[in-house]
C-alpha cells in the first residue's frame, strides 16, 4: 500500500506547477538552499566556540538552559508556517485503502518535513564539535537523540493543535509571563527545563523517556487525525461567512464606483490581496534602513529619493504591478460585460493614488529623524501619485500571470512577473527620480532637489490621459493572449 | 441577430469548427447540441469576442464583434464559473452586473423577487460568497445574471448541466417566458436532447465543429436527434 502513497508523493513532487520552472531559476533555487544550508552550518560549528568566546564555561549547558525556548520557537513557526497534510486526502477516502495506512501514511510523511530536519544542520555539527572538545560520547549520544526526540514531539503536537488559535496563544501567553518572570528574577523556568536537558546528557538512558512522550504524541496524534477523517470533519475546508456590503458611499462615482467597490471586496475577502496589503505595510519601514544613518554605503543623498519612492510605495509596487491579474479568475466576464477598459482601470489607478497618499500620513513618524527625512517621503509620494500609478498600470498590462487569490502561492514574485518590457518600466519608476534629485542637488541645493522631483511627479498628471490610452490600447491588443494565459489554471 | 460568415477556428493543424454560414434571426429561440469537443463553447467565446477566429467574421446586430464592442450593452452570457465573481455574495454580483448594465439596487431587488422560486432559497441571505456555493447553485447565479437588464441576446451554455430536476423544470419555464415577447435571441447549448427540443424552435447539431443538422423543431425531432447521436 505505501508503495502507492509514495509513488503518488513523487508524482505530486515533480508534477508541481513550481516545479516546473525553467533551468536558470531552478539553479538559482538550488544555490539559494546551499547557502542556507552552508549558513547553518557553519552556526553549528561555529556557535559553540562562539558561546565559548563569550565567556561561557560550558556551551552545552548553556544551550540546554535556553532550549525550552527554542522549541517553544520552533512551535510557533510550524504553527504558523508547516502545512497540514489534510487536502491529498480526500481523494483516497473512497479508495480501497485502511484508514489507518493514510492516517500513518500522513503522518510520517510530515515527519520528512523540512521544519524537523533543518535543525539538524544545527544540531549535528555542534555534537560533533562537543564530541571533539571531549565531551562525553555516551552523553553525546542520550543529549542528541532525545533532543531529537523532542523536535519530532513538536511537530505532531502541531498536528494536534492544529487550528486551535484559543489554545495556541494562551500557551503563547503562558510562555510570554514565564520569559517575562525569568527577567524579572520572580521565577526561573529554564532553571527546571535545563535539569531536564542536561540529564539527557549526564544520564543517557533518560533520552528513552523522550522517545517514549513521542511514541504517546504520535499515537495521540493518529488517533485525532483518524476521528477527523470525515468530509465534514478535519478534511472541511474553512468558509468564511460571508457578508453583504454595500459600500453606498461609492455609489455617486457611477460604474467607476461599482469597480471600486468590488476592488475593496477583492482586497478584504483574499488571502492572497490581504498577504499583498499587509506586506506593503512593511515597506513603511523600509526607510528605517536609510534615514538613521544605519548603512554607509547609503550616504548618498540621492538613496533617501530610492527610500522615499519605496515607503509610499508598497502598495503601489505590490498591487499595481499585476493589475489586471487580480481579476484574472473572471476576466472572461470582465471581456464581455457592458464595461469600458478606461472605467475598470480607473479604479486601480484610485486605489493606488488612495493607497499612496495613506502611506505618506502613516510615514509621519519619519518625522523623528528630522523634517528632511520625511520630505524625502512626501516628495517620493508625490512622484509615486505622478508617475509611477502610470508606469506600474502600464507594466501590469504585459504581465499575463493568472492570480490565485485564495492561496499565497508565489506571492513574493512570480518569474513570468518580470519581463524585459516590466523591467524596462522599473527605470523610469526609481532610478529617474534619483537622477532628478541629484541634478537639483548637486546644481542649486537639497531643497531644490527635492523640488524638482515634486514638479516631475506634478508633472506627471499632465499626462494621466494620454497613459490611459496607451495602457487600453495595450489591453485591447493583448486581450486574447491575456484571456488565453488566465485561463491555464497552473 | 446574430450571423457567421465562413467562420472558421483552427490550433494548429486542428480546425475546431468551421461554419460556412449561419443566422439566427432575432427572437428566436436557438439550440446548439452536439458530443464533447464539437465546438458548442468555441462558438459562443467566437460570439463573445473572448477568441479570434483564425477566418471568417460574425456580426451581432449588425455590429462585427471583434471589431466594435458595440454589441456589448445588448448580450450576455453565462458560460461557465470564470463569469462568477468568486469573492462577492450572490447578491452583490447581481448588484454589480446590475450597475453595469445600468440598474440600480431597487431595480435589481424587483427583478430577482420573480426568481425566488428558481433559487429555492439556496442563494440569497446565504452568507456564503459565490466561490462556496455549489455547482447547481452557482450556476443559478450565473444564468439570472446574465437576465439581468433585459439583454436582446442571451447565450447560456450547458445551463440545465448541473441543475436539481425542480431547477431543470423551472429554468424551461423562464427560458419560455423570455421569448413570448419575441424581442430576445436565446442561445443555449445542451447534452440533454429532451431539455433543448422542449425550449428551442430551432436545433443545431455540430459534429467536429461542421453543422450536420438544421432542425426546426417538431414532434419528431427528439426521436431524430436520438437516431442521430446513437450513430
Amino acid at each position: 500500500m505505501f508503495r502507492h502513497f509514495i509513488r503518488l508523493q513523487w508524482k505530486s513532487f515533480f508534477r508541481a506547477a513550481s516545479f516546473k520552472t525553467n533551468l536558470a531559476f531552478r539553479i538559482l533555487m538550488i544555490f539559494g538552499v546551499l547557502y542556507f544550508v552552508a549558513v547553518f552550518l557553519a552556526l553549528g560549528v561555529g556557535s559553540f566556540y562562539l558561546i565559548r568566546d563569550a565567556g561561557v564555561s560550558d556551551p552545552l549547558q548553556w544551550v540546554n538552559r535556553y532550549m525550552i525556548y527554542y522549541l517553544a520557537g520552533d512551535l510557533y513557526m510550524r504553527y504558523m508556517l508547516q502545512r497540514m497534510p489534510v487536502m491529498n486526502i480526500r481523494p483516497m477516502l473512497y479508495l480501497p485503502f485502511k484508514k489507518n495506512e493514510i492516517v500513518y501514511f500522513s503522518l510520517a510523511k510530515t515527519a520528512t518535513s523540512f521544519f524537523n530536519w533543518a535543525h539538524a544542520f544545527f544540531f549535528l555539527p555542534f555534537t560533533i564539535v562537543l564530541w571533539k572538545e571531549g565531551y562525553s560520547f555516551e552523553g553525546l549520544i542520550g543529549w542528541h537523540l532525545g533532543i531529537m526526540a523532542l523536535f519530532y514531539c513538536n511537530n505532531f503536537i502541531n498536528i494536534l493543535i492544529n487550528n486551535k488559535d484559543k489554545l495556541f496563544y494562551s500557551l503563547l501567553g503562558l510562555l510570554a509571563i514565564t520569559g517575562l518572570s525569568q527577567y524579572y528574577g520572580w521565577f526561573d523556568l529554564t532553571r527546571y527545563s535545563f535539569e531536564v536537558f542536561n540529564m539527557f546528557y549526564t544520564l543517557p538512558v533518560t533520552a528513552i523517556a523522550s522517545w517514549l512522550v513521542l511514541v504517546i504524541v504520535i499515537w495521540n496524534a493518529a488517533r485525532y487525525f483518524k476521528n477527523r477523517m470525515y468530509l465534514d470533519g478535519g478534511l472541511q475546508i474553512k468558509r468564511e461567512i460571508a457578508k453583504t456590503e454595500d459600500f453606498e458611499w461609492l455609489n455617486r462615482l457611477g460604474n467607476l464606483g461599482s469597480f471600486l467597490k468590488n476592488d475593496i471586496k477583492l482586497i478584504k475577502r483574499n488571502k492572497r490581496s490581504r498577504t499583498t496589503v499587509i506586506m506593503s505595510g512593511l515597506f513603511l519601514f523600509y526607510g528605517l534602513v536609510f534615514f538613521p544613518g544605519g548603512i554607509d554605503s547609503y550616504e548618498h543623498p540621492a538613496w533617501n529619493i530610492f527610500a522615499g519612492i519605496f515607503v509610499s510605495g508598497g502598495f503601489l509596487f505590490s498591487f499595481g504591478q499585476f493589475v489586471p491579474s487580480w481579476d484574472s479568475a473572471y476576466y472572461p466576464l470582465i471581456m464581455s460585460q457592458n464595461i469600458r477598459y478606461r472605467e475598470y482601470i480607473m479604479s486601480k489607478w484610485y486605489l493606488v493614488i488612495f493607497a499612496t497618499a495613506l502611506s505618506a500620513v502613516l510615514a509621519l513618524f519619519y518625522l523623528y529623524f528630522g523634517w528632511e527625512a520625511y520630505l524625502a517621503v512626501l516628495v517620493g509620494a508625490i512622484y509615486n501619485m505622478g508617475v509611477n500609478s502610470h508606469l506600474v498600470l502600464w507594466g501590469g498590462a504585459y504581465i499575463k500571470t493568472p492570480i490565485h487569490l485564495t492561496s499565497n502561492r508565489n506571492v513574493l514574485g512570480d518569474k513570468q512577473a518580470f519581463n524585459v518590457k516590466t523591467l524596462l518600466l522599473i527605470l523610469p519608476k526609481i532610478l529617474l527620480p534619483m537622477l532628478i534629485y541629484g541634478l537639483g542637488h548637486y546644481w542649486i541645493s537639497p531643497v531644490a532637489g527635492y523640488a524638482f522631483v515634486a514638479f516631475a511627479g506634478l508633472l506627471g498628471f499632465a499626462f494621466k490621459n494620454s497613459v490611459f490610452r496607451k495602457i487600453e490600447s495595450i489591453y485591447k491588443k493583448e486581450k486574447y493572449k491575456t484571456l488565453k494565459a488566465y485561463q491555464q489554471k497552473n | 441577430m446574430i450571423q457567421a460568415n465562413s467562420l472558421s477556428k483552427r490550433y494548429g493543424e486542428k480546425t475546431v469548427l468551421n461554419i460556412e454560414s449561419l443566422e439566427i434571426p432575432k427572437g428566436e429561440s436557438f439550440g446548439l447540441v452536439g458530443n464533447n469537443g464539437a465546438g458548442k463553447t468555441t462558438f459562443f467565446s467566437l460570439i463573445l469576442d473572448l477568441i479570434q477566429p483564425s477566418s471568417g467574421r460574425i456580426f451581432n446586430n449588425g455590429i462585427q464583434v471583434n471589431k466594435s464592442e458595440a454589441w456589448k450593452p445588448i448580450t450576455s452570457a453565462f458560460i461557465d464559473e470564470s463569469f462568477l465573481i468568486g469573492y462577492l455574495t450572490p447578491e452583490e454580483y447581481f448588484y454589480f452586473i446590475g450597475e453595469l448594465r445600468g440598474l440600480n439596487k431597487a431595480d435589481v431587488e424587483a427583478m430577482l423577487s420573480g426568481f425566488e422560486d428558481f433559487f429555492n432559497q439556496e442563494v440569497l441571505g446565504q452568507k456564503k460568497y459565490l466561490r462556496d456555493l455549489s455547482k447547481g447553485n452557482q450556476k443559478k447565479v450565473g444564468i439570472v445574471a446574465a437576465l439581468i437588464g433585459q439583454p436582446g441576446v442571451i447565450i447560456l451554455d450547458e445551463p440545465f448541466a448541473n441543475l436539481d430536476p425542480t431547477t431543470q423544470i423551472r429554468l424551461k419555464k423562464i427560458i419560455r417566458v423570455l421569448m413570448e415577447n419575441r424581442e430576445r435571441t436565446v442561445l443555449v447549448s445542451s447534452h440533454d436532447l429532451i431539455h433543448v427540443t422542449e425550449v428551442c424552435e430551432r436545433i443545431v447539431v455540430l459534429e467536429k465543429g461542421e453543422i450536420v443538422r438544421d432542425i426546426k423543431t417538431s414532434n419528431e425531432t427528439l426521436k431524430e436527434l436520438e437516431l442521430f447521436f446513437a450513430g
